[in-house]
């Protein structure tokens, strides 16, 4: 260490890596990068990730981002064309295209954002508000579909007319914010509505038509029950009369047939002949005798008649 | 030269060492930072990017990996095999085998607004993979917030298309794949490098304060049913009997009838066989049937009274009372 040749050998090595520590630098591959000298920018942005060199000392390296950075709106009240009330939260992506004139107009991302809030929030808000809610919600004109009960119950008003939708009033935004932003050297990627609501006190409103839909929904519900039920057991009541009835008619036919078959049968064997009928009637009187007359019946019987005349006189006189 | 002091710098001298020591120590010290700095190790589930100087030069497979030492070159591991999940409206807070939810904080991730103007709370899940590290790392700034604005943005996008039925009940399948595509779209458009494998909804619900009413509708679509079966049950409880009973009673008239018309059949035939004889002889068979007849119902009939007109009248003849009448 006593060798003054060393120390000269020590010192010139470490003022060669100073200089090329200095000179040297990294550009990664998510970066970009502004040279300045004296804070005034020298040549073209450098992009192209890796290693690169500068003058040592003099010229500084100014990053910034080459990605696509996130932007997110600060919640906000706005009311909507018809004067509703909700929150809307938005989105956004964007990148730097020139570097050096953001350099020149921002310098750093943090004051970016911040014109980024001014400009975009404005903006979304003049959207917001020259379009009606359903506007902003709906972004076709898609049929809404419906359970078939609640179709009927609702009698949902013919669908109404969808001129823009989410999606073109996010165009809007996007649109009106882009050559704003495009001075600052940056790019707007997208725009999006990321979370709409509505506010406190519209939002009890709107629970309680969501609660008066659903109760005419339950009302129809149960009294279509009770009408489907009432005409089963209407159907129960038909059914059994024209059941009873029209077994009571078939059988009232067969009798009927059965009868004057009957009668024919006994028409054809009595009514042969004067004498048939005369037979007929003489031989079911005595059958009727036969079978009515019981023990406890009392016969009076004058020996006038026929059967007792032989009691007078054996002549029968 | 020197003076004695209570701190004489000459006592703290260095440890005495050979170079040869020194040399090895250096030489080991270098080798393990070239060790450390050259070779890694990247899971079967991984691939590593490499950079050189910040610098993307090379995508390497999982194994063992070697890379230019002393920090010129760099390696990042990205899982692009592992199946990444987003959750929105909720976040598992105890995953395993009872997983345990926590959804109140994240209402307002799960609150949107229908298209007919309702609100309606979804919560789902989004299962993705790091498809393309590359654009992954280097294309977007914080790829994974940006991939939930993105789903939380498309999801509102949906169901703002949608009726509150449809998001509640009909539509849930629908509205999963079609947030799936409209995700990806966004992912491949903001460059993020993400594949979207699949979007699952899980609770989705009306808000609390309209709950009892949906509830309510569902209670009043199960009474309908009810009211339905206990109509129906009624009706095949009465409707299957009184046909039995026509059956019988329209069999009962068949039996009447074939009985009716065979005793007719049965009683002429008989009247004609005997009335073909009786014609043969008619007074002597009447008189005989006449007399048969008297015979018995004379026997069967407890009393007779038998008259002669002169007799003087038949009153006092009679024991009224007695047992048996009065025989003569």
């Amino acid at each position: 260490m006593k060798n003054p040749k060393l120390i000269i050998i020590g010192a010139a090595a470490f003022i060669v890596f100073l200089l090329i520590a200095s000179a040297a630098y990294i550009v990664g591959e998510t970066e970009q990068v502004i040279i300045t000298q004296f804070g005034k920018p020298v040549g073209a942005p450098i992009t192209t990730p890796g290693m690169h060199f500068k003058l040592p000392f003099i010229q500084n390296v100014n990053r910034f981002d080459k990605r696509f950075l996130e932007w997110d709106g600060d919640p906000n009240q706005i009311p909507t064309k018809d004067k509703r009330f909700i929150w809307v939260d938005s989105y956004a992506r964007w990148h730097i295209t020139d570097p050096l004139l953001f350099f020149q107009r921002l310098r750093d991302e943090r004051v970016a954002q911040s014109r980024l809030d001014d400009i975009l929030d404005g903006e979304t808000r003049n959207a917001i508000a020259n379009h009606d809610l359903v506007e902003v919600i709906r972004s076709t004109n898609r049929e809404l579909q419906f359970g078939d009960i609640v179709e009927e119950v609702l009698e949902t008003e013919a669908a109404i007319e969808i001129k823009h939708g989410r999606d073109k009033i996010t165009r809007i935004i996007i649109e009106n914010a882009s050559p704003r932003v495009t001075e600052l050297g940056i790019e707007l990627l997208d725009l999006r509505l990321k979370r709409i609501n509505y506010v406190e006190e519209v939002q009890q409103k709107i629970y309680e038509r969501m609660i008066a839909e659903r109760q005419r929904i339950a009302d129809k519900f149960r009294s279509e029950g009770q009408g489907e039920a009432a005409k089963i057991l209407g159907d129960k009541e038909r059914d059994l009369n024209e059941i009873e009835s029209e077994a009571y008619r078939t059988a009232q036919e067969i009798n009927g047939k059965a009868d004057g078959e009957a009668t024919t049968i006994y028409a054809r064997a009595y009514n042969q002949s004067n004498s048939s009928r005369d037979f007929y009637q003489f031989i079911k009187t005595m059958e009727t005798y036969q079978n009515t007359l019981t023990k406890n019946d009392w016969l009076v019987l004058s020996t006038k008649g026929d059967f007792f005349k032989f009691l007078r006189d054996q002549s029968g006189r | 030269m020197q003076q004695k002091t209570p701190f004489d710098l000459t006592d703290f001298r260095p440890p005495q060492f050979s170079p040869q020591t020194i040399r090895l120590v250096i030489i080991g010290v270098l080798a393990l930072i070239l060790l450390y700095t050259s070779i890694y190790t990247v899971e079967p589930e991984e691939v590593g990017v490499v950079l050189r100087f910040g610098k993307y030069v090379r995508t390497v497979d999982p194994g063992l990996n070697f890379i230019i030492p002393f920090w010129i070159e760099s390696l990042i591991k990205v899982p692009v095999e592992r199946q990444l999940k987003e959750e929105f409206g909720f976040r598992t807070t105890e995953p395993g085998v009872r997983t345990r939810y926590a959804a109140r904080e994240y209402q307002g991730e799960s609150l949107m607004l229908t298209g007919d103007l309702n609100a309606a709370e979804v919560e789902w899940i989004v299962q993705y993979r790091l498809a393309d590290p590359y654009k992954f790392l280097f294309k977007v700034r914080n790829a994974r917030q940006t991939f939930r604005d993105i789903n939380e943005a498309i999801m509102r996008q949906i169901v703002g298309d949608r009726s509150v039925d449809e998001v509640l009940t009909i539509g849930r399948i629908e509205i999963a794949n079609t947030v799936s595509e409209k995700v990806q779209e966004l992912c491949d458009q903001y460059e993020t490098g993400i594949k979207v494998d699949q979007v699952v909804l899980q609770d989705v619900n009306p808000p609390d304060a309209v709950k009892p009413a949906f509830n309510d509708v569902n209670e009043a679509q199960q009474e309908r049913e009810k009211l339905i079966n206990q109509a129906k049950s009624e009706y095949n409880r009465v409707i299957p009997k009184a046909k039995g009973d026509a059956q019988r009673i329209i069999e009962e008239a068949r039996g009447y009838a074939f009985k009716r018309v065979n005793e007719a059949k049965g009683d002429a035939s008989k009247f004609n066989s005997v009335f073909r004889e009786y014609l043969k002889a008619p007074e002597v068979t009447r008189q005989r049937i006449y007399l048969e007849t008297m015979n018995d119902v004379l026997q069967k009939v407890g009393r007779k009274l038998i008259t002669d007109e002169e007799a003087t009248g038949i009153l006092p003849l009679f024991q009224l009372g007695t047992e048996g009448g009065t025989q003569k």
